[in-house]
């Protein structure tokens, strides 16, 4: 008997500090950011990854939606977010091994898991907004060596060998075709996420990943055994196979050799004439301060 | 071997800005390494460009010409760069930050892992001593950045890793040709080994080029105009800023019901609503129709003849003066203490 082919779709997605909405909260007295002050969101172009993979699957009978996210015990919280949404379930790949990773070594250990799960389709955000990057994406093409269109805005159409999208160029667009399994990147441009389902909602709240379901009262552990689609998968490092090497702060070409907290000004504004040497301190301020330049 | 090599972007058979850019600081930075500058282009037709590219400070122009390089397509240019890197083994190895160099510079740092970083706003070649090994480097790329959304301005570098790239987006260095031209020797890339068949796997159908638009919203620097500029050609004062500034043009709705500019440009409640890095507002006077829609910026400067005037409230910086002659002296003074 011939078995129905499903069309996996796997939506790469990273919960990020808002860093669009730093407010007085999470200033230091210094003026620097106190990073663990600001919310913990759904990384924004993610959401619009989400809502083409929903398309996807809204266009082909049978297809699922999975989300694959690395990060800490607490990123399953934008697993459930993507399910109240639409997604069918996903996957924490989650472990001390993966911290410091740079692009390249968070590209690698996603590479890793996204061969455990045999995607037909990947989908992503264009970047994350605590890095504006744009790199994971690509990079993760290449490490399946799959072809990728990036800054897609709008799905064209999709069957089960090959894609159709209509991508931003930096003046005008493109419609590219290419075969499947592929890697798209989705612009801010793209379509909003649909909102989150009201019924879809009571269905999901419960849902958890292995280490929170650990943690879980007895009662919540049987009533989530019973309902598989209530259980996130949870990959820890070794559960993918990596090459240790590669993972991690010692996986990672690039270090950082410095930071500097850029110190914001308090609200009370300095005042200057027209005077040239006014306008040149100004302007040196402004340039010195990295906001000009 | 060793040398420093730019990425060139090719926009409808020109140059592009960023391209031109980067080789100027390329060539800064090849002089400060004693080595060469390397210009790679992969394109239709780019032979014609390698004049241009010496005068801008190319020892040498490497040249993939066919058509299956035009338009950019990312496996082709990535199998070509990728290639030829590792054919040459340049240092050093930088993009533009464009959509284009965005797409395809990542794939090529995964191919070759090495590691690239992003939208650099300054590159200085330093040394550098790892904290934990003790071990030393000399002659590294400082690749700077700002990051976590412009709130941190970090330094990263690449010490294990050959080549060391970097994108870095348009506007950000300064462009200038070399006092006499480099030697832009042209060298073909043998590039039919490096390109496979399934690097044609994405196939463009159909490809519409608008005219430039206006992207207020997604500028990080901002120069909008007011009621307070007086009159249309008075308005073009905000342009040339901009222009200097690498900044979009806004304007208030008193300026745009004026007609001293497009409606598309209108910040404000009824228009649209922005939060860049910076905010410079030319005599507007700060209703709060206009301030709800950029109040959210990061820093705001404002020129305005009114001390009192409301904008000043939420300025960081407030100029007392005439925009006519405020203005002229920004661009002076940024043009003498920029980069």
């Amino acid at each position: 008997m011939e078995m129905e082919k499903i069309t996996k779709i796997v939506v790469l997605a990273k919960q990020v500090p808002d860093t669009r909405n730093v407010g007085k909260d999470a200033m230091t007295p210094e003026g620097t950011v106190n990073r663990a002050a600001l919310a913990a969101i759904f990384n924004p172009e993610d959401l619009n990854a989400l809502e083409m993979a929903l398309q996807m699957k809204d266009r082909i009978e049978g297809a699922t939606v999975h989300i694959l996210t690395m990060g800490p015990q607490r990123a399953a919280d934008i697993i459930r977010e993507a399910m109240f949404r639409g997604a069918d379930g996903g996957y924490l790949l989650s472990g001390r091994e993966f911290a410091g990773s740079d692009t390249l070594a968070t590209s690698y250990a996603l590479s890793c898991a996204l061969r455990k799960i045999c995607p037909d389709i990947i989908v992503a955000g264009r970047q994350a907004i605590d890095g504006d990057t744009a790199q994971v994406g690509p990079q993760v093409a290449e490490k399946l060596g799959l072809p990728q269109i990036t800054y897609a805005e709008q799905l064209v159409a999709i069957d089960d060998k090959q894609i159709t999208v209509k991508r931003r160029l930096e003046r005008g667009t493109e419609v590219v075709v290419s075969s499947l399994p592929a890697v798209i990147t989705v612009n801010s441009s793209a379509g909003e996420c649909r909102p989150r389902n009201a019924k879809r909602i009571m269905k999901f709240k419960y849902a958890l990943a292995s280490s929170e379901l650990a943690a879980a009262t007895p009662e919540a552990q049987k009533f989530v055994a019973e309902r598989p689609y209530l259980q996130i998968v949870e990959f820890a490092a070794a559960d993918v196979d990596p090459d240790p090497s590669q993972l991690g702060l010692a996986g990672s070409p690039t270090k950082v050799k410095k930071i500097e907290n850029v110190v914001f000004q308090a609200k009370e504004a300095k005042c200057y004439t027209a005077a040239d040497a006014d306008i040149e301190s100004l302007m040196v301020e402004l340039i010195s301060s990295h906001t000009l330049g | 071997m060793n040398n420093v090599f730019v990425y060139i972007e090719i926009e409808e058979q020109t140059i592009a800005d960023v391209s031109l850019e980067l080789l100027t600081k390329g060539r800064e930075l090849a002089t400060t390494l004693g080595v060469k500058l390397e210009a790679v282009v992969a394109g239709k037709n780019v032979k014609q460009l390698a004049p241009e590219l010496a005068a801008y400070g190319a020892d040498t122009v490497w040249v993939a010409d066919d058509e299956i390089f035009a338009p950019f397509r990312t496996l082709p240019h990535t199998a070509v760069m990728v290639g030829l890197i590792e054919q040459q083994k340049p240092q050093i190895v930088l993009f533009g930050a464009t959509p284009v160099g965005r797409d395809f510079a990542p794939r090529v740092s995964s191919a070759l892992h090495s590691g690239l970083t992003a939208d650099c706003t300054e590159l200085v070649i330093g040394d550098h001593k790892d904290a934990k090994t003790g071990k030393e480097y000399t002659d590294l790329l400082y690749q700077i950045r700002p990051a976590f959304g412009g709130n941190i301005i970090a330094t990263i570098v690449n010490p294990d890793h050959r080549p060391q790239m970097a994108t870095v987006r348009e506007g950000v260095m300064r462009k200038e040709p070399q006092a006499t031209p480099a030697a832009g020797e042209v060298r073909e890339i043998d590039w039919r080994p490096m390109v496979k068949d399934t690097d044609l796997a994405v196939r463009i159908v159909e490809r519409h080029i608008e005219e430039r638009k206006i992207d207020i919203k997604g500028a990080s620097i901002i120069v909008a105009g007011g009621y307070g500029l007086g009159s249309k050609e008075n308005f073009r004062l905000v342009h040339e800023l901009a222009d200097v500034l690498g900044a979009e043009v806004g304007a208030s709705r008193a300026a745009v019901d004026a007609g001293f500019t497009e409606h598309e440009r209108q910040i404000g409640q009824t228009g649209v609503t922005v939060r860049p890095k910076l905010y410079i507002a030319c005599g507007i006077s700060g209703q709060i129709q206009h301030t709800a829609g950029m109040d959210g910026s990061a820093m705001i400067v404002s020129i305005n003849t009114d001390p009192a005037a409301p904008i000043n409230k939420i300025a960081d910086y407030a100029i007392t003066g005439d925009v006519n002659e405020v203005i002229p002296k920004m661009i002076k003074y940024y043009k003498q203490n920029s980069k």
